[in-house]
């Protein structure tokens, strides 16, 4: 039987919500009846709208999409107005205060507080500029990620810009695929890097070489003229969410840049067909994935779906994957990188992917006086300004601005991923991204690396959604509770070990339930046990790989210390963790309408 | 009178009556000698799975692990309020929840 969701969405779903919705912020929240509010804002997740948790009714989190990463010049002037003046609400972060952008692991741009009175005038605003909440929720194609400085990249293999930039014109507002089972994430990487994290993607294109003939079909392994061309191998099924995660799987296929979005468009279409959509736990492709096996995936995508023949899979560059790989030079996209037109592009750290309005308007600033005014966004949570020449390069590099958001960051800074937690999100278990500041800040002034090892990968993730994306962490932590001296605490889970690279692992959840103002005496024990007993150039994963998990359990060695934690026994139920009347029933009321 | 009951949100709410009433994260005491051993388990929900009725008792199951042994697993139907006039009435928190007997 189908479940509710898709019973609302077979009603009304994908574009023409857009019209409802403008009805609603026209009439007021208020307007939405009592007993269709589950279905409306279950179909506002399809325009970028999530109702906020509870105790904040009528607030909504805005989630733009933007393809790549990719921001042109004046695109995040945009943003940090739209911040300034709409993401303000009756809450305040104590360490980021009010109105901030939230800069996601897939390239996106989250915004909080927005009301639904806001709406039309924040869509003219973005679409105007070129931007869009569409589908950046819900259960269509999300936002396409990939190598954020695709076009730009000196170790580029295929300009894939180009290719997402079809997908994403494609794909959106596509009735025929507006309405799938579930979430579509699709990752399109040109580079030798990996940074395009395809491995984690429900859909992965990455860069291969393929033997063709003189009309550009591949002729086998080997064969043909001996001309390589670039394209794309396809791997299909991977996902980090609900304790289930999965690396994307080989399908054995190869496709030229042209044809992209053909195959695309076919696995998608395959999975809105046969997706499950009886069971929201059983429906994104990765069950289908285990259930059918890559062989039939790639066989029925032949016979059904695409007009032509399929090619088999090229040769990979995975061998030369560093992204994120808890190894080798290049696990992310900070510091000053060689752009292939000889400027330069230069990653900045944004602790926990969080940036005032503020700053995010002074950035803009910079971007337009020292680059081309574009700026790119990572998959971890760090911005890229792109196109500095070298003669404005040291100027660049001394601006104020850059003290906070440092292109030579701690490593702990630099490492430091979190999710929205329980500020915001319903499903969190813990509060984690000012915890996770926190922790980067205790660890910094408290803790060493080896010397050799300058990156250290801390992702904070709330619950098993795995949002910060924690399994592919050299130390990983999931939001738990425990009690301590008998009181509840929030608590976080351990893992250590994982990445992604040539050969991805997930972290090994090896330590549980440790209390959440014990973690960073804990990594820091763990990371004395590492420089005592690390072999000769050896990484934490490599050290990690090499010991049994009760081995590892023992390094963790949770541990009291000055670190303080303010939101250890935020337990009880509020409307907002840092509000100091911060009880449920302290809510404030629906916002009144402009 | 019918009343509406749903799990919403990747299982983050029960909703009642198009309201989100009960949510994930907090710590229950079970009386669920079937999920685990421990006499009386200390689970942190983390997902419901499933909402049902039985009577005027609001059930669910629920995803989730004992933070006394580590056990994790979806539990039998629990009680998590009643419907008394229309209204949803939720169980104190701090209750003891048995898994329904047959």
């Amino acid at each position: 039987m189908p479940t509710d969701v898709e019973n609302w969405k077979s009603e009304v779903y994908g574009n023409e919500i857009r019209e409802h919705l403008f009805e609603f912020a026209e009439r007021g929240f208020d307007s939405i009846p009592d007993d269709e509010r589950d279905a409306w804002f279950e179909r506002f997740k399809w325009w970028g709208l999530y109702h906020q948790r509870n105790g904040q009714e009528g607030y909504f989190m805005m989630r733009i999409g933007t393809p790549n990463g990719v921001l042109e010049p004046g695109q995040l002037r945009v943003v940090g107005e739209i911040a300034d003046e709409y993401a303000r609400g009756p809450g305040t972060n104590p360490i980021f205060g009010d109105a901030y952008a939230d800069f996601t692991t897939r390239q996106s741009i989250q915004l909080h507080w927005i009301e639904l009175s806001d709406v039309p005038a924040i869509f003219e605003k973005l679409e105007t500029n070129g931007l869009s909440t569409q589908q950046a929720c819900g259960d269509s194609w999300r936002n396409v990620v990939g190598n954020p400085v695709a076009g730009k990249d000196g170790r580029e293999v295929i300009d894939a810009w180009p290719v997402i930039r079809d997908l994403n014109e494609t794909f959106k507002g596509n009735d025929d695929h507006a309405n799938l089972p579930r979430k579509w994430k699709v990752s399109v990487t040109g580079s030798a890097d990996g940074s395009g994290q395809g491995d984690i993607n429900d859909l992965a294109f990455e860069p291969a070489y393929k033997a063709v003939d003189g009309n550009g079909s591949g002729s086998g392994e080997g064969g043909g003229s001996g001309e390589d061309a670039v394209g794309f191998n396809v791997r299909v099924g991977g996902g980090l969410a609900r304790n289930e995660p999965r690396f994307a799987r080989d399908i054995d296929v190869w496709v030229p840049p042209e044809r992209v979005s053909d195959v695309a468009g076919g696995l998608s279409a395959l999975f809105r067909d046969h997706g499950d959509r009886e069971d929201r736990y059983n429906a994104r492709i990765k069950f289908l994935v285990d259930e059918w096996g890559p062989e039939r995936v790639r066989e029925t995508l032949q016979a059904d779906y695409v007009d032509f023949e399929l090619e088999t899979a090229g040769r990979d560059v995975r061998e030369e994957y560093t992204y994120n790989a808890g190894e080798g030079e290049r696990n992310d996209l900070v510091g000053v990188h060689d752009q292939k037109d000889g400027r330069n592009f230069v990653g900045l750290n944004v602790l926990v992917g969080r940036m005032g309005a503020a700053d995010v308007l002074e950035l803009a600033d910079l971007a337009a006086e020292y680059g081309s005014g574009e700026v790119r966004l990572s998959q971890r949570q760090n911005v890229v300004v792109t196109d500095v020449p070298d003669e404005k390069l040291d100027d660049f590099l001394e601006s104020d601005l850059l003290e906070h958001y440092s292109p030579s960051p701690s490593p702990f800074m630099r490492g430091s991923v979190a999710c929205t937690g329980t500020e915001f999100c319903s499903l969190s278990i813990v509060e984690t991204k000012n915890r996770q500041v926190r922790f980067a800040r205790w660890l910094k002034e408290n803790a060493e690396l080896p010397d050799g090892v300058e990156e250290f990968h801390v992702h904070l993730s709330g619950c098993t959604a795995s949002c910060a994306q924690p399994q592919i962490a050299d130390v990983s932590l999931r939001g738990m509770k425990t009690r301590k001296d008998g009181e509840p605490v929030e608590a976080l889970d351990v893992g250590l070990g994982g990445g992604l690279g040539e050969e991805p692992g997930f972290a090994r959840w090896v330590t549980q339930r440790v209390p959440a103002d014990e973690v960073p005496g804990a990594i820091a024990n763990l990371l004395e046990r590492f420089a005592d007993e690390r072999e000769e150039g050896e990484s934490f994963r490599a050290f990690v790989a090499r010991h049994d998990d009760e081995e590892l359990d023992a390094f963790v060695d949770p541990e009291e210390t000055d670190y303080e934690d303010p939101m250890l026994h935020n337990t009880k139920r509020t409307w907002y963790p840092y509000a100091e009347n911060d009880a449920l029933d302290d809510a404030p009321p629906v916002p009144a309408d402009d | 009178m019918t009343t509406s009951l749903r799990v919403l949100d990747d299982g983050a709410w029960i909703s009642v009556d198009d309201h989100r009433e009960v949510r994930v994260s907090e710590l229950w005491r079970l009386d669920a000698p079937g999920f685990c051993g421990c006499d009386m388990a200390d689970l942190v929900v983390e997902n419901f799975q499933e909402v049902g009725v039985d009577g005027a008792r609001v059930e669910t199951r629920v995803h989730g692990q004992c933070i006394a042994c580590g056990e994790t697993g979806v539990t039998d139907w629990l009680p998590v309020g009643r419907v008394r006039g229309g209204e949803f009435v939720e169980y104190d928190r701090s209750c003891v929840r048995r898994t329904r007997r047959e």
